[in-house]
């Protein structure tokens, strides 16, 4: 895939975290190892592992939210890494993260309504009445009603947090999303309603999804591929379909091993 | 020959302050024979964890018992004092929580955190408790027993962590174990191994298992029987076959399609995006005079609206409670 | 994932110390050379007023700043000072026309027996209070104590400790001053001991009562806050008593802020006390401060200002060491 195909590019990104107390030159933890990645425009990928496995490091490195030790990334064919302070501020536009229990990134101070709009205030597009007026929209397109525009995160739910995250997400317009475990702590029934409403944004504005979690059941549903992450490397990635009918690496199968099964619902509803 | 647990016609409400309370529990009941493993499932929300709180009498201060009765070994549960209950809590029924990170208390080792609930019933001495303490630590799968028993808490992986946890629960080896969602906050292939700790230690020790969970896997390799909670109140009970393969209630029908399922057969992810149930969660301080699920129901009809269903027996040991069988 | 070695965790304590000793050396230089300097910058010198009488020359005056090196560059007078330091004199006194050490032991050992008691008696009395009123979860009692608390706490130490020595006049169950009766020297160990004991009893009281309000307070919040954290839920839910789980679950969960609340109240034990020591004359530290200030007795001010360092540096040092012993998360993270 050529540079200008693809959105995000990763060319040997290594993140090193040193021990507290060690002294410099020692190991250390070693996150990520000579991680290579594609992400072409529009694509749905997952990066599946357990913990440590490095994919929320390397989530973090691809927002621009960490500094890797070495290595490149690229965005829209920019080398990424070269941006600092104010040139970063198109990127951050173009790519928003998603977290797990969105409680702990929106500020619980502020309604719902101006959580949505902060981004378009610090941006500074348009009056006042606009930004406000955008935001409403944004909550309507999340299917958050109005009634709730005025209340705080802590008065939200756990699916409605993710909806006003995903909201504030969109104001920027971005090209792309990390979610990075966002559906974690979600019961099944609003992680469906979330995929469903993601779906449906990703088809109206071309949006690009990099998902990040350790469920691999939930994952092979929702992206069509999947990159699979052990001790810091990429050590499989492939096709939903293609991963489960034939997984190489050790690792991959484990997973897919660790996926539980039971009986599938019968096609039709049983007659009473 | 009585049930292991009897739980009749349970009554739990929160205190809401001004208005009217909010109903966590409505009209419960179910029986946990003995070394049976029951399921539990639902939403967040629906009483599941109320409902395993009230049966250890730790329900917090705005939650309060209305009516009803649970029995355990044919002795009422409720009508127990503190001290009673305390003897009954860790020794004969004993409850694993979410989230072992936060179980164990952070600045004692967890050797001694086990111990500790084996000399709160046993009166052994300190030497005993460690042995018992000890052995209960290899039973849990541990295999350099002598260095977790000295190790904190945060020395430890989340799984190794659960595992210290089912060996508190299990120290005085009790006959029924409430588990509220046992693996829910841990990595995938650690659930699967504690899914299989928790057959092989329900099998070894012949448990009774009141288990809470959201993973449908589990609920079908271990229990007998699962009971499908929404807003307080049982909808559907039935063998995990039945209840996943032929779902009678609609809830049930709709909860199941929002999970995902992965076969090995996977097809592409849009056929296969998990349903979800139309609708929001209900909100339990302003339920609808009629069934609670109807705001969502697609099957519903004008009955639905006006009064909740009664529950119905359509088969042997099936239960639903919904207008489309009877009721 | 292993677990710290035994062996080393030692070494590493020691090492941790050793750096909280070098940094506290290092503050007690700095706060030296600070006051140093605010204390020359603040106008005028021992011989200020001597300049006022018209009937001492100016010559006299310059002679006896130039006897007492008063005239000579301040890093000159520093580092003399300096140099005393390490004789253990601290510096010249005017007022008293003697090295500032021996001035400054007797005082400094009253002020340490003063503020110790005071703070001894404080904790001891906030940590029971604190943890039942956190089991009393509401009502009148607790009401009754939250309203205590803060009225003490808005009431001015100096009120109080006026307070109290009005009733030590009028009921006469206490010396109202000094640390000694007259004729203490003759008296028997074990009176000499009462008698110290009775002069103690009024100042120490006023300190509590200022410290306490605060304490039990945060004693109170901690404890509160470790009985609702999930751990205590689960060993409830084990079965354990009430009082266990109080005292072996909730208690050392809370401590850990306790702890450093400690070592801060270790390191405040000399400004707290100062007010307390000039209102009774108590002879500590405090009246001789504010005579030495008032005097503009240079050196003499210096001195107890390095004692308040060292306290506040040991203070911190053994609420680090405390904290060390007490939560094995924090020795982790030194590995």
């Amino acid at each position: 895939m050529e540079a200008e195909q693809a959105l995000v590019r990763v060319c040997g990104l290594n993140k090193r975290y040193a021990r507290r107390g060690e002294r410099r030159g020692s190991p250390g933890i070693q996150a990520l190892a000579d991680v290579d990645l594609e992400v072409a425009r529009g694509a749905t990928l997952a990066l599946v592992g357990q913990s440590g496995s490095g994919k929320s490091t390397l989530a973090r490195c691809l927002a621009r939210l960490e500094e890797p030790t070495s290595g490149q990334i690229w965005f829209e064919g920019v080398d990424l890494l070269a941006l600092r302070g104010r040139r970063l501020r198109p990127f951050r536009e173009r790519v928003q993260l998603i977290l797990q229990d969105s409680a702990a990134a929106l500020d619980p101070r502020l309604s719902a309504v101006e959580i949505v709009a902060e981004p378009l205030d610090i941006l500074g597009r348009g009056g006042k009445r606009e930004r406000r007026g955008r935001a409403w929209e944004l909550m309507e397109t999340v299917g958050l009603p109005s009634a709730w525009g005025e209340r705080r995160p802590r008065e939200l739910s756990g699916g409605q947090r993710q909806r006003l995250a995903i909201a504030r997400a969109l104001a920027v317009l971005p090209r792309m999303l990390i979610l990075d475990e966002a559906f974690s702590g979600l019961d099944a029934s609003i992680q469906a309603q979330i995929a469903g409403l993601l779906q449906e944004l990703r088809g109206r504005h071309g949006l690009t999804y990099l998902y990040v979690s350790h469920d691999l059941a939930l994952m092979a549903r929702l992206a069509r591929e999947v990159a699979v992450m052990f001790e810091g490397r990429i050590v499989e990635r492939d096709s939903v379909e293609r991963l489960f009918a034939d997984p190489r690496h050790p690792h991959t199968r484990a997973l897919i091993a660790a996926v539980p099964s039971w009986p599938a619902p019968a096609a039709k509803p049983p007659v009473p | 020959m009585p049930a292991l647990l009897e739980i009749r016609d349970l009554v739990i409400h929160y205190d809401a302050g001004k208005g009217a309370p909010v109903v966590a529990v409505d009209e419960l009941s179910l029986d946990v024979e003995d070394g049976e493993v029951v399921g539990l499932l639902g939403e967040s929300g629906c009483g599941k964890t109320t409902l395993l709180l009230a049966v250890l009498g730790l329900l917090p201060p705005p939650a309060r018992v209305m009516r009803g009765s649970i029995r355990f070994r044919g002795r009422e549960l409720l009508a127990l004092g503190d001290f009673d209950l305390r003897r009954v809590r860790g020794a004969e029924i004993s409850i694993v929580f979410q989230e072992p990170t936060l179980a164990l208390n952070p600045v004692r080792r967890v050797g001694s955190q086990v111990a500790e609930v084996v000399r709160a019933h046993r009166q052994s001495s300190g030497l005993r408790g460690r042995e018992e303490a000890s052995s209960m630590l290899a039973e849990v799968g541990f295999t350099e027993v002598d260095r977790i028993y000295d190790a904190y808490p945060h020395e430890l992986s989340g799984g190794q962590r659960q595992r210290v946890v089912f060996a508190q629960a299990l120290a005085c080896r009790p006959a029924l174990v409430l588990a509220d969602e046992p693996t829910a906050s841990l990595d995938s292939t650690t659930q699967a191994e504690l899914r299989g700790l928790l057959s092989a230690l329900q099998s070894r020790f012949g448990l009774a298992l009141l288990l809470v969970s959201h993973d449908l896997g589990a609920l079908a390799a271990l229990a007998r029987r699962v009971l499908v909670m929404y807003a307080g109140r049982l909808v559907e009970a039935g063998t995990p076959v039945q209840v996943f393969h032929d779902p009678l209630h609609p809830y049930s029908r709709g909860l199941l399609r929002a999970f995902p399922r992965a076969a090995a057969s996977a097809v592409s992810p849009e056929q296969g995006l998990p349903e979800p149930i139309p609708g929001s969660p209900p909100d339990l301080a302003r339920l609808p005079p009629g069934c609670a699920f109807e705001p969502r129901c697609p099957d519903r009809q004008l009955a639905c609206a006006e009064r909740p269903p009664q529950e119905v027996r359509p088969a042997d040991n099936r239960r639903v409670r919904c207008f489309t069988y009877g009721g | 994932m292993a677990g710290p070695g035994r062996e080393t965790a030692g070494a590493l304590a020691v090492a941790r110390i050793a750096r909280r000793a070098l940094h506290g050396f290092l503050l007690l230089v700095g706060v030296s050379l600070l006051s140093f300097v605010l204390v020359e910058l603040a106008p005028g010198d021992y011989f200020a007023e001597m300049r006022l009488d018209p009937r001492i020359s100016e010559a006299t005056v310059r002679g006896l700043r130039a006897r007492y090196g008063l005239d000579r560059p301040l890093p000159q007078r520093y580092l003399s000072w300096l140099a005393s330091l390490a004789r253990g004199e601290l510096g010249y006194s005017f007022a008293y026309g003697g090295p500032v050490g021996p001035l400054l032991w007797p005082r400094a050992r009253n002020t340490v027996l003063l503020t110790a008691t005071a703070t001894a008696l404080a904790w001891l009395l906030a940590v029971p209070l604190g943890v039942w009123w956190a089991t009393l979860r509401g009502g009148p009692v607790a009401h009754g104590l939250a309203g205590l608390t803060a009225f003490l706490l808005a009431v001015p130490d100096l009120v109080l400790a006026l307070g109290l020595l009005l009733l030590a006049v009028r009921t006469g169950w206490f010396p109202t001053g000094g640390m000694v009766s007259l004729g203490h020297e003759q008296m028997s160990w074990g009176a000499q001991v009462k008698d110290v004991a009775s002069h103690l009893a009024l100042p120490v009281t006023a300190l509590v009562l200022g410290l306490l309000p605060v304490l039990v307070r945060y004693v109170r919040a901690s404890v509160a806050d470790a009985l609702h954290a999930p751990f205590v839920r689960a060993a409830r839910a084990h079965g354990i008593p009430e009082r266990r789980v109080l005292f072996r679950h909730a208690l050392p969960a809370a401590a850990n802020p306790l702890i450093s609340l400690f070592g801060l109240s270790l390191a405040g034990l000399l400004s707290m006390s100062l007010l307390v020591e000039v209102v009774m004359s108590w002879p500590g530290l405090g009246p001789l401060l504010l005579e030495a200030i008032q005097a503009r007795d240079f050196h003499l001010v210096l001195g107890p200002v390095l004692v308040s360092t060292v306290l506040l540096v040991g203070g911190n040092l053994l609420a680090d060491l405390l904290l060390l012993a007490a939560d094995p998360r924090i020795r982790a993270e030194e590995k």
